[in-house]
């Protein structure tokens, strides 16, 4: 069966650097941080008192108050940027076949918010059961692509995936798979999370798997800076239009990459530490090329899993020495975590489109807050500190890595 | 109007999204006033809670427009 080929032909972010596309990309060209004192609730409590959360966030902007009642913040940023994809790839819903048109979300947690307020209330109360009728369909991951599909009408594939902060990009290999298959010629794909809430901040911080520099928010996510002490929890949402090649051309869509292939993998060893020898990610890398068929040299530009923690940074740089050899020292790295934070289960989706971004527009977004040199890193390798850098950039790499030791990693290159 | 008529009004107007207009006592929930079956659910237990009662299943579904709720709520809320 000869495989379809697979473009990208429309994009949507709601991140902490912008809520739209066009303002997510400028602010990660210009270096901006996201992160801030977290204002969703009061955290004089808690070791971490910053996050990278959405700004100027007004619900009533994009729905009716009926909508917003019966949707997790997820659930609304992941709408929001689906919308904006949708509208961004000119489709016409009158022209589409919707039998052959998915979506395939990505979210690590889902209504988290939702969870921790209907049980905290249960816990209040005398213990009566009065949960609300929607507690149950606000919570649920999957309730986002459900969304989404009522929204557009779109009959083809659904469901959600959960890898932690793989999700989104697991979504996105599911997603191009289908249309190369021919199962389906249109998917929505992407991913949404909203966790910065009293348990997603609690629980992180438990793990000791954030930054707590609270002194200084906008520097604590530095990607393989020496001083990195965690990852600074973000929120948010992308949304990619993926297209069968086709089915783009004939419509005369504007495309902005291939979707050339993508790799899965498993550590197979610690819930949250990452193989010391970056086995997985190696593994992973190697999967995603072959999928595309490409050899490493034809990679310019990896968007690095990169969270800012000790040893997960350490174990990234490892795998990509010894994917790519000698030309990791020709590639551009970045960590765009250093400007969004980390989106979890909506970060390969950001991530993806700032390597879609830098394809389009041959620069790379950089690696802010970059101090004092790790030497464990070879000064060889190139990770884009503090300013964004212009090159030739033909085919991009995104990695992104989950708890639980899921490894995804995706390909994209410039249409030839 | 009823203290609890009001409130009734106030629990519909802000649960399901619907103008003040279109409270009216014939109005239906479902096919009126755009309710779904988990919105009514929800209705009934807002009701619950705002006039600290329980409302039995068997009567909670003869419940179905504006008017029933009101006249249920003024028969068996205590003042």
């Amino acid at each position: 069966m000869q495989l379809k080929r697979v473009v990208v032909t429309g994009l949507g972010a709601l991140t902490p650097l912008g809520n739209n596309l066009d303002t997510y990309w400028a602010n990660l060209i210009k270096g901006v941080s996201g992160a801030g004192p977290i204002t969703r609730f009061n955290p004089e409590k808690f070791k971490t008192q910053f996050a990278c959360e959405v700004k100027d966030y007004d619900p009533l902007n994009y729905f009716d108050r009926k909508e917003v009642r019966k949707m997790d913040l997820f659930t609304q940023f992941a709408m929001i940027a689906a919308t904006e994809a949708f509208e961004h790839s000119g489709l016409d819903l009158a022209s589409i076949d919707l039998s052959k048109a998915g979506v395939i979300w990505g979210s690590g947690i889902g209504g988290l918010k939702t969870f921790q307020d209907e049980v905290m209330s249960f816990a209040q109360g005398d213990g009566t059961p009065r949960f609300n009728p929607f507690f149950i369909p606000k919570m649920i991951a999957d309730i986002s692509s459900g969304m989404i599909s009522i929204k557009y009408g779109f009959r083809g594939p659904n469901f959600v995936t959960v890898s932690a902060c793989a999700s989104a990009t697991n979504a996105m290999i599911d997603a191009m798979t289908y249309i190369k298959l021919g199962k389906a010629k249109i998917m929505i794909t992407g991913g949404s999370e909203a966790s910065v809430t009293e348990a997603g901040m609690g629980g992180f911080n438990s793990m000791k798997a954030l930054s707590e520099r609270n002194d200084s928010p906008q520097t604590a996510s530095r990607p393989f800076d020496k001083d990195r002490d965690g990852f600074v929890l973000g929120e948010g949402a992308g949304a990619l239009i993926l297209e069968e090649y086709e089915h783009a051309k004939a419509r005369g869509a504007k495309i902005y990459a291939e979707i050339v292939g993508g790799g899965m993998s498993a550590d197979a060893y610690h819930i949250t530490a990452p193989h010391p020898d970056g086995l997985g990610a190696t593994s992973v890398m190697i999967n995603a090329l072959e999928d595309a068929e490409m050899q490493p040299e034809e990679i310019d530009y990896i968007n690095v899993h990169g969270t800012s923690t000790p040893l997960g940074d350490m174990s990234e740089v490892i795998a990509i020495e010894k994917v790519f050899g000698e030309h990791a020292y020709n590639l551009n790295i970045s960590s765009t975590k250093s400007m969004t934070g980390h989106l979890l289960g909506a970060a390969g989706a950001i991530e993806a489109i700032a390597a879609i971004k830098s394809i389009e527009h041959q620069i790379v977004p950089p690696t802010i807050n970059h101090f004092t040199d790790d030497d464990q890193f070879n000064p060889k390798l190139n990770f884009t500190f503090n300013k964004a850098q212009e090159r030739t950039i033909n085919a991009c790499l995104s990695n992104t890595f989950g708890f639980g030791g899921h490894n995804t990693s995706v390909v994209f290159r410039k249409l030839d | 109007m009823s203290d609890i008529a009001s409130k009734v009004k106030d629990i519909i107007i802000d649960k399901l999204g619907v103008e003040e207009s279109e409270v009216t006592p014939e109005a239906s929930f479902t096919n009126d006033l755009g309710a779904d079956s988990l919105d009514t659910v929800e209705l009934i237990m807002e009701f619950e809670k705002e006039f600290n009662i329980s409302i039995p299943d068997d009567q909670a579904e003869n419940i179905g427009t504006v008017g029933d709720a009101i006249s249920y709520l003024e028969a068996n809320v205590s003042n």
